[in-house]
């Protein structure tokens, strides 16, 4: 595909043609390179009022204050509460979706026929697929009025606002195991079952441990996906706030908080002024944001790379 | 996948505690597999019954009413038209801009990219691409639409092109393959006659190409369409009475409007109109996907 044909035409229309030939190579590459674009351009933006916010107020400030208050007086910038909500969430999803998303892999890989594995895939595909604001109508309408009748939970809470984060990254963490563990040549299996091993041992002995930097790879992205999240903790575990520390956990997740994505929205709905320190704020969790799952993309893409090495 | 072996009957009676064991954990693994997809059924379940309160004496809240009227303080008479008018029409940028230039892109990659680190740059860039949260997406339309280019906050063209950024690496990573898909023998056939790159790519690759490429495009419209967080970062009003006359106006999308309504705490509008708007936006999210795998369906070869 690569060896050039032109030199094979001699006719007269050559030179016409090969320029329209370039012309239109060039705007494929420019569609190409658009996406490198869009990467510049989020960093640049997310920089550029970033920046300038961290000239008033200073990173340490920003990282280390206990206080979010960006639009009622007195102003205060410190985003750990936000930072540790966030956290609380993802560790909460995290508890939901790991086990369920590695036992519905394993199911997948190890277990089901063909026939079966046909229809739950894109059934799993539809749950990754529905609206984050539904999830987060369902959570708040559905899931805390049901956890409600034995948990002292208030209207918008952590904890239901998680389990339905959980069930959104479910499809993500097993269809990515599954893959490793369809991977797993089935040599080794067989070797565990000459060795006399149960299909539950060669599974959980043999099959996860082979495919575990796939598996690893699948919690990462998943995490990252828990933590940019935005619409189901918007509607469902509200706009308080909290600072969490582990001496609190057991009861902040049955309250009201807010993750920095959740804030970002609010401060996107609010007014204020467009160039005020608030409205910069804005681009300061922002650029948080993108750093931390950025680099949880690279490292799911570094430890996934590293396991195909294995087997290829 | 491997060898289907019965333990119990090599080892005898000795060996029947392992083999329960396998039997829970293969119970197991299917109860966790399920979990999620009963429960979100359930959760649909519920909504459809609400939003055509099918067991309350009072009319279903999902109407030709509801579809047809603007939204209202009360919820009687509250609708989603100028809602769905206005997601229409995004979808209508969306799909302008993005379908171009993702397909452009993959192109670029499969057929003319040369195997080298600009090319590897890129591929990799698309990949992260899909993984920025889309609020993120949001202040990027924020910065580069609205205040750097002018095109008026909240306006249907400006909510398309932010949607449009976001749902590029999915139509990109898709279509790339799609056309990975075609046999190489075609191209070779192709370039054999004479024809060019470009005849090629525009005569035999692509109309072979198609249908996978249109597939997934849908499927990823369908991921825009539920899109709600970028559209609040670049300033798309939550409730609006008309539905946007131009290309330049204001709107309001549904999963917008539904976010307008978790302010109104009557159980009519949490219970009732809520669901109703839910189901709007199921229904139509279904529909696409269940015309993008009929198109797979329709052209897969076998």
């Amino acid at each position: 595909m690569s060896e050039n044909r032109g030199s094979v035409d001699l006719t007269a229309g050559e030179s016409v043609r090969s320029t329209k030939e370039r012309a239109i190579r060039g705007l494929f590459f420019a569609c190409a390179a658009l996406s490198v674009l869009v990467t510049a351009g989020i960093i640049a933006t997310l920089l550029f009022d970033a920046l300038d916010f961290f000239t008033q107020v200073s990173p340490a400030a920003f990282y280390t204050g206990t206080n979010w208050s960006p639009e009622i007086r007195p102003y205060s910038y410190g985003v750990l509460p936000l930072l540790t909500n966030t956290l609380l969430v993802t560790v909460l999803s995290a508890l939901v979706a790991l086990p369920i998303g590695v036992a519905a892999a394993i199911y997948l890989s190890e277990y089901a026929s063909t026939r079966i594995r046909s229809v739950i895939k894109p059934a799993l595909e539809i749950l990754a697929g529905i609206p984050t604001v539904v999830y987060g109508y369902f959570a708040l309408v559905y899931i805390t009025p049901a956890l409600d009748t034995f948990l002292p939970l208030s209207t918008f809470n952590a904890l239901s606002a998680s389990i339905v984060v959980g069930i959104m990254i479910v499809p993500m963490v097993s269809s990515i195991s599954e893959d490793a563990m369809s991977a797993v040549p089935d040599s080794l299996r067989e070797a565990g079952y000459g060795m006399g091993a149960t299909k539950f041992e060669v599974s959980t002995g043999i099959v996860v441990p082979a495919a575990v930097s796939g598996i690893f790879s699948s919690f990462i992205l998943a995490l990252s996906r828990a933590i940019g999240e935005t619409m189901i903790v918007t509607v469902a575990a509200g706009m308080t706030p909290q600072m969490v520390t582990p001496g609190n956990i057991d009861t902040v997740m049955f309250e009201s908080i807010q993750t920095m994505t959740a804030a970002m929205i609010q401060l996107g709905l609010s007014d204020v002024p467009s160039g005020s320190t608030s409205y910069q704020a804005l681009f300061a969790i922002g650029l948080t944001l993108f750093a931390v799952t950025f680099i949880m993309n690279l490292l799911s893409n570094w430890v996934a790379a590293r396991y195909r090495e294995e087997y290829r | 996948m491997a060898a289907e072996r019965d333990d119990a009957s090599w080892f005898g009676s000795s060996n029947t505690t392992g083999y329960w064991k396998g039997r829970l954990f293969e119970f197991g693994c299917l109860a966790a597999t399920l979990f999620g997809i009963l429960m979100v059924l359930a959760l649909l379940a519920y909504v459809f019954i609400d939003a055509f309160a099918l067991f309350e004496p009072q009319p279903a809240w999902l109407d030709i009413g509801f579809l047809t009227s603007a939204h209202s303080r009360f919820p009687e008479r509250a609708g989603i038209f100028p809602a769905l008018v206005g997601s229409v029409m995004m979808m209508l940028v969306i799909a302008l801009s993005a379908f171009p230039v993702g397909v452009g892109a993959a192109i670029y990659l499969e057929e003319y990219a040369p195997d080298n680190r600009i090319t590897s740059l890129i591929e990799v860039n698309i990949g992260n691409l899909a993984g920025v949260p889309s609020v993120v997406y949001g202040l990027l339309g924020l910065a580069v639409f609205v205040r750097f280019g002018g095109l008026g906050s909240g306006t249907v063209v400006v909510g398309g092109f932010t949607v449009g950024l976001l749902i590029l690496p999915i139509v990109i990573i898709s279509a790339q393959e799609a056309i990975r898909g075609v046999p190489d023998s075609m191209r070779q056939a192709s370039y054999g006659m004479g024809a060019t790159r470009w005849q090629t790519v525009r005569r035999v690759v692509l109309p072979e190409a198609l249908p996978g490429i249109l597939t997934g495009t849908i499927l990823a419209l369908g991921r825009a369409i539920g899109e709600t967080a970028p559209l609040i970062m670049v300033g798309v009003a939550t409730t609006v009475f008309s539905p946007p006359s131009g290309f330049f106006d204001r709107f309001s999308a549904m999963p917008m409007q539904i976010y307008s309504w978790v302010e109104y705490p009557s159980e009519a509008f949490q219970y009732g109109v809520m669901a109703a708007g839910v189901v709007t936006l199921l229904v139509i999210l279904l529909a696409m996907n269940a015309s993008a795998i009929l198109i797979r369906n329709r052209y897969e070869r076998r």
